[in-house]
């Protein structure tokens, strides 16, 4: 695992998310802002995986997931494992958790929303249907699926 | 501010007795100080609650149940029975009501925000009945003032009133909802009616049949709330294959501009003729959330299946009943 995991370069210390669906790294580096400060950041886009075919990886130097992180990550890749890494060796492994909502964070993708015209902090509600995520805004009630969003 | 469906199991729950028409009613009102936003923030129990009270405001609505109270009517967005109906609800009541219904001459046009606007006019009001272009704003305005906020119409999203009142209608014309079959035809993609109503519908045991032009057919989200609550529905091209297997029919508007395709008008299966009702059921009433167009033939309005006058005239009573209830006015 620690092989696969050290697959694209190896990193001394901090976070390896693995295990995203392929398609989302980059979605996810752009919620969490790993983009917006010097932290050194590596990413494998459509990697083998004997479990998902295709998947994307992200390696973080220097940097510590938050729970609220992980509940980000959650919404678009449900099935990430985090691999907390210390002296180049896995020193803790953990599956993200699903929120029960997402605040602020997220657009609503509805043009119509009120949320896209005023002031207003959005908020949706996470709804799981096999194993499917969907966010219904709860504002303008719509129910969307995760890849239709983007970062606010 | 809690919404209806917070306050339902609130443990503030309080007893109110309401005598009217000679009739005492003991009531557990948990809609008092509550927002109207969304249909899906309704219980079952709440519905009949309304619909219990507006039975006895239809019979008499005293003259003082408003008294001392302001009802602001914002109207963003134009309306003609929606916005009168509040109102006259409100008059007959002995309540007072100022608002408006042109958005052109409220600071909306100097760029004040919606939740400015309402924490403002919440200060002047005790109760607000709003309707908005965008999708949402009814939650939002809830979000700006603490004084109860009704839903009178966010866009194509939520037009819960008018649900109130399709429901009100369903049973007064049939003496019961659980156990009917009821077709929903014309726009049932972008109609916000619709949506609503099959929310509510989804609480009863109803067969539901769909009738549209496939290009604007039931979205697969209000399917999928439909089949979570084990309702039983069919999709169909024409009125007449389920006409005569029907109680009721929703009719509603299609416009024009949403079904056609590269310029070209695709017909239209749910233009309602008096010929069709030849085969319908003798207790067979048709609803309509007006206004309508072409949709329902002139001819049928004076036979006994045209309810859609009097479903408009039960706007008064519906609304009178959720204004005194979220008011703690019974």
């Amino acid at each position: 695992m620690i092989e696969k995991t050290l697959s694209v370069s190896a990193i001394k210390e901090g976070t390896v998310i693995d295990h995203i669906a392929a398609g989302n790294a980059l979605k996810i580096i752009s919620l969490l802002k790993l983009s917006d400060n010097e932290t050194p950041v590596t990413v494998g886009l459509n990697l083998k995986s004997q479990s998902m075919g295709l998947k994307d990886l992200i390696k973080v130097e220097n940097f510590c997931l938050i729970p609220s992180h992980g509940a980000q990550i959650a919404i678009f890749a449900p099935q990430a494992t985090i691999n907390v890494i210390e002296n180049y060796k896995v020193a803790k492994k953990f599956q993200v958790q699903m929120p029960e909502a997402v605040h602020s964070i997220l657009a609503c993708p509805n043009a119509r929303c009120i949320t896209q015209s005023e002031p207003i902090q959005t908020l949706f509600i996470v709804e799981e249907n096999h194993s499917s995520v969907f966010l219904r805004c709860r504002f303008c009630e719509k129910l969307f699926s995760q890849d239709l969003f983007h970062e606010k | 501010m809690l919404h209806i469906a917070d306050r339902l199991y609130a443990a503030s729950r309080l007893s109110h007795f309401f005598r009217v028409h000679n009739v005492t009613i003991s009531i557990q009102n948990a809609l008092k100080g509550s927002d109207l936003i969304s249909i899906a923030d309704l219980s079952r129990t709440d519905l009949e609650l309304i619909i219990q009270i507006a039975e006895q405001l239809d019979r008499e609505l005293p003259p003082d149940l408003f008294k001392g109270t302001i009802l602001a009517t914002c109207f963003f967005e134009p309306s003609t029975r929606t916005r009168l109906s509040f109102e006259a609800a409100m008059l007959k009541g002995g309540g007072s009501v100022i608002g408006f219904s042109d958005v052109s001459s409220t600071s909306t046009k100097k760029g004040e925000s919606l939740p400015d606007a309402i924490r403002v006019i919440g200060s002047y009001a005790d109760i607000i009945a709003l309707r908005h272009l965008k999708e949402g704003s009814a939650r939002a305005a809830a979000d700006a003032t603490p004084k109860p906020i009704i839903n009178a119409g966010d866009g194509a999203n939520q037009h819960p009133t008018q649900t109130l009142i399709d429901l009100f209608s369903i049973l007064r014309c049939q003496g019961k909802i659980d156990t009917l079959h009821i077709a929903v035809a014309g726009d049932l993609k972008f109609g916000r009616t619709v949506h609503s109503l099959c929310q509510a519908l989804a609480h009863y045991s109803v067969r539901l049949y769909f009738i549209s032009p496939e290009s604007l057919s039931l979205p697969d989200s209000a399917q999928h709330e439909l089949k979570k609550k084990g309702v039983k529905f069919s999709f169909h091209s024409s009125l007449e294959s389920v006409l005569p297997k029907i109680d009721v029919l929703y009719m509603t508007r299609i416009q024009t501009e949403r079904f056609s395709t590269m310029g070209e008008l695709i017909p239209n299966p749910c233009l309602l003729k008096k010929r069709h009702l030849e085969k319908v059921k003798p207790n067979f009433r048709i609803l309509h959330p007006l206004p309508r167009v072409d949709e329902i033939e002139g001819l049928i309005d004076p036979t006994p299946y045209a309810y859609y006058f009097e479903q408009a005239a039960h706007g008064i009573p519906v609304r009178a009943a959720l204004l005194a209830l979220m008011l703690g006015r019974i």
